[in-house]
């Protein structure tokens, strides 16, 4: 800072605080959108199938894995690579929900919790033997995009990469909404949802309509693990960090309901803005406190999610 | 015509069961007499586990309550072993000391988490034990991820200090299962039973069913914490990391679906099974872990009662019976 800027009088020096302040929460926004890319397809599967599944962060490291080895073995740049490891990710959730998901559901709801659980384990500690202990990224893949940014009026800067993360979960949640909606397998996943049994006495076929949905929940899946291995770094047990960020989003936004990820997300991360500016190891503290913070006002205030307080407030 | 028939609890083989525990208690504990150091060392570990196993099956097996989270409790168990001590207190009054204050915060958190569903409970526990992992970690006594020791451990000499942990690691073991086979067959017992079969018919005939679960949350608690401080006696360092670790909870999945949930025998067998296997795979590093992951996946799915339900289902014996018999014994004209 020069000296002609320290003489200014202190007005000068809570706007430059304001501006940090305005930064910080666009970052946190920003980190958001990437929590809800992760978390919706923890949703996504939880709404169709009342799955939670504990394998998903661990599945979005193995396709954070895929790209990494495309690109480093193949020179694949990973955007290119997205068009195999996405239809590879679908296939692989098709096959989870016909050959392990679906027996696993017919044995209560604690047995998938369990089921996961250990399927997480098995891929975290494969991973580790294939692929050994080391940090991975993909950003060196992707050019200059990991750190280009546009540089907005007020010295503020907002990376290229982030706009693209937050543009992305945006459609994707956007697209499953419509598909929900509006085409045939779409209505019959909602279905089966709703009641299984009976969406198969009109005639709805609920193995095909779940499997249907683990794929389209890997899909995004494979979205998550590519934005989290171009915007930051990942080894072989980053699996549970990103299970627990997912859970906390979807519970934050109201388990189940797509957008509510997107609220759930940047609530996460401006909470968890908010711990590392209070102190220094307080960014994770920050997040689940206000996971706990909202599953108390769920339980004690009896309001479903904070999607639905808000729509109270504006009713 | 009537039937007359009588209601029993003991059957002979539970009889033979009984005094065939009762022995090897007794063997047990005259076992360092006998014993080298590095056996007794791996026998303390041992009744680690099965306090672990027991406890992890008390809750999911009988309370319908799957935690991912128990982690926190065996990380609270050491962190306040390590406080007491710090503090004072003599290390092997510290264990126990620790372990009733974990109870008292499970009692407290369970007016909170009680209250989640299924899957919901199971990860918001974890995200619970990650939350106090964090928390430990701002104490300066602990700094941070570099940890701390059980300094006043080295006022005892090293073989002195192995036989003790393991008589209270031993009493530790036969307390907790005393406990938790007598809360089974008291008139809790039959409500937590009627809860592992049906939570909702259980309400239906007048089952407190919070108040249950409850029980079995803190007793849980109590016994992981319990777990946690008698292995901080024995490795001596506080590391939260490798406290708090995931794994933990893994271990207990393990050799509870392996042994048989819902079965107090099962829990028991699983432990002794995970031990096994440890030490002889243990080495095998990674793929070990595979292995146990691969154990729980195909347990869950193709034998959910495990080893000791498959073992109860083709003899039809029970060694602890826990529930009632009917026994026909004629008809008169």
């Amino acid at each position: 800072m020069s000296p002609a800027k320290k003489s200014r009088p202190p007005i000068s020096a809570s706007v430059e605080a304001l501006i940090e302040m305005l930064s910080n929460l666009i970052q946190a926004i920003f980190l958001g959108g990437y929590y809800a890319m992760i978390a919706c397809g923890l949703s996504f599967m939880f709404s169709v199938m009342r799955i939670i599944n504990l394998a998903h962060g661990s599945l979005a490291i193995l396709s954070a894995y895929l790209l990494f080895v495309l690109a480093s073995k193949f020179g694949i740049n990973p955007f290119v690579g997205l068009l195999i490891v996405i239809p590879l990710m679908a296939a692989v959730g098709w096959l989870l929900q016909r050959y392990l998901l679906d027996r696993s559901a017919r044995g209560g709801e604690l047995l998938p919790v369990l089921t996961t659980f250990g399927l997480g384990i098995v891929l975290d500690n494969l991973m580790f033997q294939r692929f050994g202990a080391d940090t991975r990224s993909l950003a060196p893949y992707i050019g200059d995009l990991s750190w280009d940014s546009y540089t907005l009026p007020g010295g503020l800067f907002v990376g290229k990469l982030q706009i693209l993360i937050l543009v992305t979960v945006i459609s994707v949640i956007g697209a499953l909404q419509l598909f929900l909606r509006r085409t045939q397998l779409g209505r019959s996943i909602r279905a089966t949802a709703m009641d299984p049994d009976t969406a198969g006495i009109v005639g709805i076929d609920a193995r095909r309509a779940s499997a249907a949905a683990a794929a389209i929940a890997m899909a995004t899946v494979a979205l998550a693990g590519a934005f989290l291995g171009m915007r930051a770094t990942f080894d072989p047990y980053s699996g549970a960090p990103q299970l627990l960020s997912a859970f906390e989003a979807t519970v934050i936004g109201g388990l189940g309901s797509l957008w509510g990820t997107l609220v759930g997300g940047i609530i996460l991360a401006v909470a968890q803005t908010v711990g590392a500016s209070v102190h220094p190891q307080g960014f994770l503290l920050g997040g689940h406190l206000a996971f706990l913070l909202v599953l108390f006002f769920r339980l004690y205030l009896n309001r479903d999610t904070v999607l639905a307080w808000f729509k109270r407030r504006q009713a | 015509m009537i039937r007359t028939f009588a209601i029993e609890r003991w059957t002979p083989a539970s009889r033979i069961g009984f005094v065939a525990i009762a022995i090897v208690i007794a063997a047990l504990a005259a076992a360092p007499a006998m014993l080298n150091g590095g056996t007794l060392d791996r026998l303390t570990a041992l009744f680690v586990y099965v306090m672990l196993a027991a406890m992890w099956n008390a809750l999911a097996g009988y309370g319908g309550l799957v935690s991912i989270g128990q982690q926190m409790f065996f990380g609270l168990g050491a962190y306040f072993t390590v406080r007491l001590a710090d503090a004072g207190i003599n290390p092997f009054a510290s264990t126990f000391a620790a372990a009733f204050v974990v109870a008292g915060i499970a009692w407290a958190v369970s007016y909170f988490m009680l209250h989640l569903k299924g899957g919901e409970f199971a990860i918001g526990m974890w995200v619970l034990s990650e939350f106090t992992h964090l928390l430990i970690n701002l104490d300066r006594l602990i700094q941070g991820e570099t940890g701390t020791s059980l300094i006043s451990m080295n006022a005892y000499g090293a073989d002195i200090r192995r036989t003790a942990l393991y008589l209270v690691a031993l009493a530790a073991m036969v307390l907790l299962l005393g406990i938790l086979y007598a809360l089974l067959r008291s008139k809790s017992g039959a409500a937590i039973q009627a809860i592992r079969d049906n939570e909702l018919a259980a309400t239906s005939v007048g089952v407190d069913v919070i108040q249950t679960k409850r029980k079995l949350f803190v007793l849980a608690a109590f016994g992981i914490g319990l777990a946690g401080a008698l292995w901080l006696c024995s490795a001596l360092t506080f590391q939260p990391k490798t406290y708090f670790s995931v794994q933990w909870t893994a271990y207990m999945i393990f050799m509870v679906l392996v042994g048989g949930i819902g079965k107090f025998e099962g829990a028991i067998i699983g432990a002794v099974l995970f031990f096994v296997i440890e030490t002889w795979f243990g080495a095998a590093g990674v793929w070990y872990l595979i292995g146990l992951g691969m154990a729980a996946v195909i347990f869950s799915l193709y034998f959910p009662k495990g080893i000791w339900g498959a073992i109860e289902q083709r003899f039809g014996v029970t060694f602890l019976p826990i529930g009632y018999r009917l026994r026909i014994l004629g008809d008169r004209k």
